[in-house]
């Protein structure tokens, strides 16, 4: 069986406008249609691990997003789904992300592990 | 444009949906139109899609939401209201949105919610009037 492995890497790109992250809302939508997933956070997506982020507050023009982007939530709805969420502790921790804040699911690695869940995979994407 | 009035211009390649650029691009021209400051927009090569017409919300299946939850203002919406809210008027700023007229051609975007149809000319034209020029690059 064919398993992905997506490392997401790049964050906030067009999520406002989009209501969604672009990878994570794929990743989900092929899991879905029963494809073996896995994410591995690192660089600035670690972000995305940190609980309760909201972007209700953006307007331009007076118009509002109906449905604004959460990435936390997002996230944990991967998680829920089946999808192992791995996130780099060294990656997180240089931009003063706390573990405590963050979702419960993710499952912390350090830099040197990141190579072994390579080996886990039949493919890997880099988002 | 009103007289003496602050000019700012900005020029601006992006397409939505892929970068912040964009977002934060349009969250700077309102806010200097509601300070009063006059702008102009040049958009080339992908932002000519900011404003096109024919984007259209839809259901998001991945959380289940209808078109209606999911109340999706795609960024021609947010471009539409720019342009009504830079008219000149209660002390706002004006706007002047010039689409690359070859950049619409090449990717069929001739319908647009706001602005002109325009060419280099027209951003040559905006600098010799202007206080100061943003270029916001596609990178």
């Amino acid at each position: 069986m064919t398993t992905i492995l997506n490392i997401v890497e790049r964050a906030y790109q067009g999520t406002l406008e989009e209501q969604d992250d672009q990878a994570l809302w794929l990743i989900h939508a092929l899991k879905n249609a029963g494809a073996a997933q896995s994410v591995l956070l690192r660089g600035p997506a670690t972000g995305y691990a940190v609980r309760e982020q909201l972007a209700d507050s953006l307007e331009i023009g007076g118009v509002k997003p109906g449905n604004p982007s959460r990435i936390d939530q997002d996230l944990q709805r991967l998680i829920e789904a089946g999808v192992k969420v791995w996130a780099i502790r060294e990656d997180a921790k240089e931009r003063g992300i706390a573990p405590e804040d963050t979702l419960a699911g993710i499952q912390w690695v350090d830099r040197a592990e990141v190579a072994g869940l390579f080996q886990e995979a039949t493919r890997i994407f880099a988002w | 444009m009103a007289d003496n009035a602050t000019t700012l211009t900005i020029a601006i390649m992006d397409p939505p949906y892929e970068t912040a650029r964009v977002t934060t691009a349009l969250r700077l021209i309102e806010a200097a139109l509601r300070k009063g400051i006059n702008v102009n927009v040049f958009a080339y090569e992908g932002a000519v899609s900011l404003g096109f017409t024919e984007q259209q919300p839809h259901a998001n299946p991945v959380k289940g939401t209808s078109v209606e939850e999911e109340g999706h203002p795609t960024p021609k919406d947010w471009v539409a209201a720019l342009g009504e809210l830079g008219n000149g008027r209660d002390g706002k700023g004006k706007l002047d949105w010039v689409n690359c007229g070859l950049c619409v051609d090449e990717r069929g975007m001739q319908n647009q919610a706001t602005g002109r149809r325009g060419g280099p000319q027209h951003l040559y034209e905006f600098l010799q009037n202007t206080t100061n020029v943003l270029v916001i690059a596609t990178r």
